[in-house]
């Protein structure tokens, strides 16, 4: 047993560390740092910075212009970019499409569209789940009918994250209707400018504008656009999924939220003493710190079991929920600590009126409240709890 | 034994109940929660005509209730309906007044606003950790401090301020523009300001006051834990309907025992909540009344929290949107925590009780 990490992976630490002191914009790090959307423009930015330096598709071999990382560099990267505030790269085009398409595609399709994906042509975005079909997702009606060389599609998709920012869409779609649920869906992509696709806004809990529905009326889309054989896209929705779980723990965002949390709480005082000197507040901090410390750890555990099998097992999905959980937690004490000072509404208004609120916490109530959405999407815990229990437990 | 309302507090939630379901559908509510001046004076108007402010203040001062149960009873229709106008704010006023000879009928009827400035940036709870200071000038006062989250003050007449004269917390008054304040709405709806005092002139309303807006408060955090009962049968309501609508894996959501068991979780702790409210009512009047409330509402801040995420989490997506209601009763519930003393200082209350016995 040796919980160290080696000379190489220190090293290796020791070069991310320096590139993100010397590349990483300081107005991107600090509008992360707020908790406050980042625009496209910022996002296409710092994407430009990582590909320059050929970091950007941390799960692509590097014959596709990925980095071939093992898993522990992946998990260093991701503690390394918390720490210094960098946004997380989207995980649409790169660490979901990317994997699938290296899988799955045809040369011509690996050929065409990794490299769009990696230098900013493409902006992806995710159009799996419907309102008829959430945690149920094989439950989907968006038709797809073959009519010549075309796939015509109508039906809708909804919760398309980013989507107002995207050129593309990538969806399941059902092609068999008469198949038994899993067995009649494929996998396809559409341009969004394609006739007959329309998208309108949805408005979240805390007031931005993240998600979004799309609608599909007699859409014609080449059928080379579809990733896979006709009828199997199931498979390819699955193996999307165990690679969306794969660091979905977010222990270096946790680790970085709790460092933030401990300044918060040394520097604000309530009802004449520091936060921190408050029993009950250090409590609910110190139990926190105790969780995390053990998901570090269960988290290295199954990064070496990963790196060790090649393939993350069913017990990624325990480390999500947990992940959640935490990340959860992290956001209700930053919001507690901020008490009623928490309560404005983050408006341009109050940006930048530093004499009201510390700008790092402008956001703070709205981003615990946009949290909620973490223990929901990517299969909610619920459904993960279930996947455990059937394939981790055998019950 | 009886905890049934009196006839004429039911009498005062069914038409306080049916006024806000016919003129405080959701949408209104949230057009009017979330931009200035973050409540819909017309309304605010007819409550008053209505008499809600009445209910909350004895007769002998020209109210027509002031019991706990009148408090508990007006602010449950008001949770239920999430509405976002000041009440609170006068309630509190309305109680600090009753320990001096002010005549109350401006605000009773609702032409004379005020809102009352307690929390401070560094001292959000703790009347103790006070800091801004009363200083005199002339034959007047002036008033030097900060005074953060002060709801209702957007929209006030007058100010009620905690200040510090040496030892003793006195209540002072300031005209509703006096200071430099900062208006802004609230994450869960209605309006609330930051003031900046510096030598600004006022009046005293009441020296050694402590007792007096202990009192207060107190009548605030009440009306508090009822409007989040109120709230949180809502919104239990709207989330139980939605369990038994929503179909996935070809059954209704409901019929799943991993949310089976939550859902009577959450329902048992709304029951325990409601009854902690319902002793704090009772106990208003009572020397003890400070430890019950203190009680009721640390209850209350967890169970809102509860309730809040819970309801979000077992409804799915649709409960992270701003057009399903659901997603603004999380809000507010989440929201109510931070007023008047959150869950954890209140748990310090009643250890503090414990301790001392
Ligand atoms: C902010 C946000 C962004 C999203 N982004 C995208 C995106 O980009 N692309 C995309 O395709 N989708 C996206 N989603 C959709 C997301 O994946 C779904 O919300 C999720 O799958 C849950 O589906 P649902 O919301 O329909 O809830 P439902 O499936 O209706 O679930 C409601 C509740 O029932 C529970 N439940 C359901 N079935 C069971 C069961 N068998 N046992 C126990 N409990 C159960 C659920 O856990 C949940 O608590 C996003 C969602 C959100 C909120």
């Amino acid at each position: 047993m040796d919980l160290s990490f080696s000379p190489e992976e220190e090293a290796f630490r020791a070069e991310v560390r320096q590139f993100l002191a010397e590349e990483l914009p300081e107005d991107i790090a600090r509008r992360n740092r707020e908790g406050r959307e980042l625009e496209k423009a910022d996002m296409d930015r710092w994407h430009a910075i990582l590909n320059a330096r050929g970091w950007l598709a941390v799960t692509w071999p590097e014959e596709y212009g990925g980095t071939g990382w093992t898993p522990v560099q992946r998990h260093i990267f991701e503690e390394e970019c918390a720490r210094a505030s960098a946004p997380r790269t989207l995980s649409f085009g790169l660490a979901m499409l990317g994997p699938v398409l290296i899988k799955f595609g045809t040369e011509a399709q690996k050929a065409e569209l990794l490299p769009r994906i990696l230098d900013g042509r493409d902006w992806w975005c995710q159009g799996y789940s419907e309102p008829g079909a959430g945690s149920d997702l094989a439950g989907l009606k968006t038709r797809a009918e073959r009519d010549g060389d075309d796939y015509v599609i109508n039906g809708q998709k909804t919760w398309t994250t980013l989507g107002q920012h995207a050129n593309r869409i990538f969806c399941l779609v059902r092609t068999d209707p008469d198949a038994k649920k899993q067995a009649g869906i494929s996998f396809v992509l559409a341009d969004l400018d394609t006739p007959g696709i329309e998208m309108r806004p949805i408005r979240l809990i805390e007031g931005g504008h993240e998600v979004n529905e799309v609608f599909f009326t007699d859409a014609r889309v080449p059928v080379a656009n579809r990733v896979g054989e006709e009828n199997q896209g199931w498979t390819i929705a699955k193996y999307l999924l165990t690679h969306e779980r794969t660091n979905i723990a977010g222990v270096g965002f946790s680790i970085q939220a709790f460092e933030n949390l401990c300044a918060l709480s040394r520097k604000s005082r309530r009802n004449g003493r520091r936060m921190i000197d408050d029993p009950l507040f250090a409590a609910r901090l110190a139990r926190i710190e105790i969780d995390l410390e053990a998901m570090k750890i269960t988290n290295l555990r199954m990064l070496s079991d990963a790196t060790k099998n090649g393939q993350p097992g069913p017990e990624s999905s325990m480390l999500k929920v947990k992940g959640t959980v935490i990340r959860q937690a992290l956001n209700d004490l930053s919001r507690r600590a901020l008490g009623p000072a928490a309560a404005p509404f983050p408006s341009e208004d109050l940006e930048g009126n530093a004499a009201l609120v510390d700008p790092d916490q402008a956001a703070n109530a709205a981003r615990y409240f946009n949290n909620r959405k973490i223990s929901i999407y990517g299969g909610s815990n619920e459904i993960q709890k279930n996947i455990l229990a059937k394939t981790m437990l055998g019950l | 034994m009886d905890f049934e309302k009196t006839d004429d507090r039911r009498m005062l939630a069914d038409s306080l109940d049916r006024f806000l379901a016919d003129t405080y559908p959701i949408e209104h509510r949230n057009r009017v929660a979330y931009a200035a001046p973050f409540h819909d004076p017309e309304r605010w108007a007819e409550l008053a005509e209505l008499g809600i402010l009445h209910a909350l203040v004895p007769e002998e001062r020209g109210g027509f209730g002031g019991a706990g149960f009148d408090v508990f009873t007006v602010f449950e229709s008001l949770g239920r309906a999430l509405c976002p106008e000041p009440v609170l704010p006068a309630l509190l006023v309305l109680r600090a007044l009753m320990a001096t000879e002010a005549d109350l009928e401006p605000i009773l009827s609702g032409t004379r606003r005020y809102a009352l400035a307690v929390g401070e940036p560094d001292a959000p709870y703790d009347l103790d950790a006070i800091e801004t200071t009363a200083a005199r000038s002339g034959a007047g006062w002036t008033l030097t401090g900060r005074k953060s989250v002060v709801y209702g003050a957007q929209t006030a007449d007058a100010i009620l301020v905690v200040a510090r004269d040496g030892d003793a917390l006195g209540l002072y008054e300031i005209e509703g523009d006096a200071a430099e304040r900062i208006d802004y709405g609230l994450i869960d709806g209605g309006g609330a300001s930051d003031l900046f005092l510096d030598a600004t002139p006022a009046d005293l309303v009441l020296a050694d006051a402590e007792a007096a807006i202990r009192e207060a408060l107190d009548w605030g955090r009440l009306a508090l834990c009822a409007e989040a009962v109120g709230a949180m049968d809502a919104a239990r309501d709207m989330m139980l309907d939605y369990m038994r609508q929503r179909t996935q894996f070809g059954r209704p959501i409901g019929s799943f025992q991993a949310l089976q068991h939550r859902a009577v979780e959450m329902v048992t702790e709304i029951e325990q909540a409601r009854s902690l409210t319902i002793l704090a009512a009772a106990r208003m009047d009572d020397p003890d009344r400070a430890r019950h409330v203190s009680m009721a509402k640390n209850l209350i801040g967890r169970t809102t929290q509860l309730v809040a995420e819970e309801s979000v989490q077992m409804q799915g997506g649709i409960a992270m949107t701003w057009e399903y209601p659901a997603s603004h009763y999380a809000k507010r519930l989440t929201m109510i925590d931070t007023q008047l003393g959150d869950a954890d200082w209140h748990l310090e209350q009643v250890m503090a009780a414990l301790q001392a016995a």
